[in-house]
């Protein structure tokens, strides 16, 4: 198959699973139904592209296909973000409740978090990324236990409305919430489209990289803003995905066989849309809404990372 | 011409390289000699700009460094270091036409793909071109990377211990074709080297390090001398003329 047939085909496949999400059991109440399903997909869409798209940019830079950019923290920083209101402020508090408050609230928190630890790391010069990857896992275990902490003080009824953001979901996306994701992420692909001639020579090696002309450090940082950003919206808008990531980055490599980043990044956003739209639909009818999508993901992306585990030591 | 101008690195307490002044000249193969932590390859990435220095000052043509654009910088000068552990499947010519990312910036014109496939003639990898790295051995891929480097056509071409690995007839394969670049393109080569016999045969200008310090420097004929070595790797080396071609003997 060429590349143009492969990504062909996974946009069909993309839309077809789009359609059978619409437009299934869609009965006589269509015009209630299709909006609210088509806001779920909306999302589905954008979460799902900015996961795969942000991943597999990450570990071009870190040379290293098992990684994923919540080991930086930021999945952490909104568990804290969102146990630590309830802790505070109840679980009826409008911060909690509101969704666009919350929103707002987890994406600026997310954010700051980002800001500083780049700061923090970028300040001195010449640092390895290595070390910003190790203070970002100091600093989300850390915070991990204070959310540990946290939720084994409050009131049990108020851990259960807690649970509800800790895994992600589609179920109450809102519409105002995607538009604004939306536009944030455009901007963010406006910002990257001066970035992308460099993706492919990142991925050979850092000397290589600077050997061949590019400024490392500046497209490196750059890079890992978009990271964030990109990871800060897409949790914050339907709650931490980010092990979704590692799935479908390696999927695409082994699908595309290919290094180039033009091919490999719209086939990972594009087979991230299949995952995210085929376990939802697994959650509603199959499991009639008796589990959650992180659970189908992490069941599926679990299996598959001991399988690379295990191949990788195989091949040694 | 590349001038070094007291350049140093630490590591810790630790002087890698300490005060180094060096002209390089072009046109002619350099040789950095020296025993086992001389920081050689030190100052060959800080050359290249893969390093930082801690002081000091490198010029090329005229120019600081440290006033250039990488971007530019990367037309003028390439580097290829000893190991090159690559995380994604290439062929031979996917690698060859890296090299001409400072120019196309990754959109290869057709002028981009002939000096890809005349780097690819020079080294003589046209068979294997369209073959994945890792079905390669060492030799042929030692040769794919300079062919990448040559695709990059700069005027310094830098090499980190070349030879490292290599049979005695993949040696005498890279260092020909060094040799060539210097007579037939003009280009100028500076490289790491262990093999003493090789600098030996295929140098013009020989730098020899030692403790991060410079502790000589002159025409291969002035450097391949019983004294001079006996300062760099304390040991008593004999050197026969064989052939027109001074050679040591250290072996026993």
């Amino acid at each position: 198959m060429t590349y143009r047939a492969k990504l062909g085909s996974l946009t069909i496949f993309a839309l077809a699973l789009i359609a059978v999400f619409l437009f299934i059991d869609v009965g006589d109440n269509w015009a209630y139904v299709l909006p609210r399903r088509g806001w779920k997909i909306a999302a589905m869409v954008l979460t799902g592209g900015c996961i795969a798209f942000s991943t597999v940019i990450f570990q071009t830079i870190t040379n290293n296909r098992i990684l994923t950019p919540n080991i930086i923290g930021l999945d952490s920083m909104y568990m804290l973000a969102q146990t630590g209101v309830v802790y505070m402020f109840g679980s009826t508090t409008k911060l909690l409740v509101d969704n666009n408050v919350n929103f707002v609230l987890t994406l600026a928190v997310m954010m700051l978090f980002a800001a500083l630890l780049y700061k923090m790391m970028f300040k001195r010069e010449g640092s390895h990324l290595y070390f910003l990857l190790l203070i970002g896992i100091v600093l989300g275990t850390l915070l991990g236990s204070l959310t540990t902490f946290m939720q084994v003080l409050i009131d049990p009824n108020e851990f259960l409305v807690l649970q509800g953001k800790m895994f992600a979901s589609y179920n109450k996306v809102q519409g105002k919430l995607t538009i604004i994701c939306s536009v944030v992420i455009v901007l963010v692909a406006v910002y990257y489209s001066r970035l992308a001639k460099y993706m492919d020579v990142l991925s050979l090696d850092k000397d290589q990289a600077i050997n061949l002309g590019v400024d490392y450090h500046y497209v490196v940082k750059r890079l890992l803003i978009v990271i964030a950003a990109l990871i800060s919206v897409a949790t914050a808008l339907v709650g931490p995905i980010t092990f979704l990531g590692l799935l479908v980055a390696n999927v695409t490599y082994q699908f595309m066989k290919t290094y180039r980043h033009a091919l490999l990044i719209p086939a990972s956003i594009l087979i991230s849309i299949v995952a995210l739209v085929g376990g939802q639909l697994v959650v509603e009818r199959v499991f009639t809404f008796n589990t959650t999508l992180s659970v189908i993901v992490n069941l599926i992306g679990g299996v598959y990372f001991l399988y690379l585990l295990l191949r990788e030591s195989k091949s040694k | 011409m590349i001038e070094v101008r007291q350049v140093s690195k630490r590591y810790g307490d630790k002087h890698v390289v300490e005060n180094v002044s060096v002209q390089i000249g072009k046109g002619k193969i350099t040789s950095f000699i020296g025993p086992n932590g001389a920081g050689k390859s030190t100052l060959l990435s800080m050359i290249s700009r893969l390093t930082t220095r801690d002081a000091g000052e490198i010029w090329i043509d005229g120019k600081d460094i440290s006033q250039c654009k990488s971007a530019d910088l990367a037309k003028q000068i390439s580097i290829l270091k000893q190991s090159n552990q690559i995380n994604v499947r290439l062929t031979v010519r996917e690698l060859v036409s890296f090299g001409r990312f400072p120019y196309s910036q990754g959109k290869l014109t057709k002028e981009d793909w002939k000096y890809v496939d005349e780097a690819i003639a020079y080294m003589e990898l046209e068979d294997m071109q369209h073959k994945y790295l890792d079905q390669l051995s060492g030799g042929q891929n030692q040769r794919a990377y300079i062919a990448m480097v040559i695709a990059q056509n700069t005027e310094y071409v830098l090499l980190d211990e070349p030879l490292n690995n290599l049979d005695m007839r993949h040696s005498v394969q890279i260092m020909k074709v060094l040799r060539r670049l210097v007579d037939e393109l003009g280009k100028t080569v500076v490289i790491v080297i262990h093999d003493i016999n090789f600098a030996s045969c295929y140098s013009d200008y020989i730098v020899a390090l030692k403790g991060g310090k410079v502790i000589k420097e002159g025409t291969t004929d002035q450097i391949i001398e019983s004294s001079v070595l006996r300062e760099v790797y304390d040991m008593d080396i004999e050197i026969e003329n064989i052939r027109g071609n001074k050679i040591c003997v250290y072996f026993k």
